[in-house]
């Protein structure tokens, strides 16, 4: 089980009305590497992987659920109070004649959340790569994102999440290293 | 000088259509050089930690975009 502190994991301000940046945001909410993606393939893999590293997903999908609300705050902010004539602007026509200002788990080009962009073999190395290259990905996806963003304080919130990618990236990294027992034996392959 | 943004010059054709971009960077990440982490690395005071997003300095690494850093375009 969890419990919820309601509160974001890091301040989310926005400091610009501009609702394209929300197009951006929402690869992050329900893109193949979002943090969507990212929670659920952590939290559905911890079961079948050694006991060791069980935790590590645990806490780390559990962090990623954090991330997916506050990349849903910023999209909120980003929109809730743009007219359909600044939405169509933005391009944004296509979702709001779908969803109106209601977030939805879809990319930046409009397709919708699939369980394909997550995998869970039952290996432990394969899963464990999947999830570092996942992190690197978002990582990635995050500087693309700041690249295309000119408001400092949204591009403040990215930073944070893009940081915690990194530690995300180098936790995983560890886990492959625990399990390779192989670890202080001063061995040189 | 050990830096987490690289560079390299891509092949520029006369026949390209568009002004070309001379040097292309990529960013590689702290976590790529550390390894198995060692005990005892220097943490930043937990307040500053909380905001910047990590406890431990070795894996700082704040990336910010050519908009805000006035052109530079590294990234960095």
């Amino acid at each position: 089980m969890w419990i919820y502190e309601k509160k974001l994991q890091y301040p989310v301000r926005v400091s610009t009305c501009n609702p394209r940046l929300a197009k951006y945001l929402i690869e992050q909410y329900g893109g193949a590497d979002g943090e969507l993606a990212a929670a659920l393939r952590y939290l559905n893999q911890r079961y079948t992987l050694p006991p060791k590293v069980i935790g590590l997903l645990n806490d780390i999908g559990t962090e990623e659920l954090a991330h997916l609300e506050m990349i849903a705050t910023m999209v909120y902010k980003l929109t809730k109070d743009a007219t359909p004539e600044q939405l169509k602007e933005a391009g944004l026509e296509p979702h709001y004649v779908d969803h109106e200002r209601a977030l939805f788990y879809h990319n930046a080009a409009g397709n919708p959340f699939t369980a394909t962009y997550i995998q869970a073999k039952g290996d432990p190395i394969t899963d464990l790569y999947e999830d570092i290259a996942a992190e690197e990905k978002a990582r990635a996806t995050y500087q693309w994102i700041i690249n295309m963003s000119d408001d400092p304080d949204l591009n403040d919130g990215l930073r944070f999440l893009r940081e915690r990618e990194i530690i995300h990236a180098q936790r995983f990294r560890e886990a492959v290293e625990i399990l390779k027992e192989e670890r202080g034996q001063k061995k040189i392959f | 000088m050990f830096t987490t943004r690289k560079q390299y010059e891509p092949y520029i054709s006369p026949f390209d259509p568009c002004p070309p971009i001379r040097v292309k960077t990529y960013v590689t990440a702290p976590n790529l050089y550390v390894g198995f982490q060692p005990p005892n690395l220097p943490q930043f005071p937990l307040r500053e930690a909380l905001m910047k997003g990590t406890l431990w300095q070795v894996f700082y690494d704040p990336y910010y975009s050519p908009y805000e850093t006035k052109g530079k375009g590294d990234g960095s």
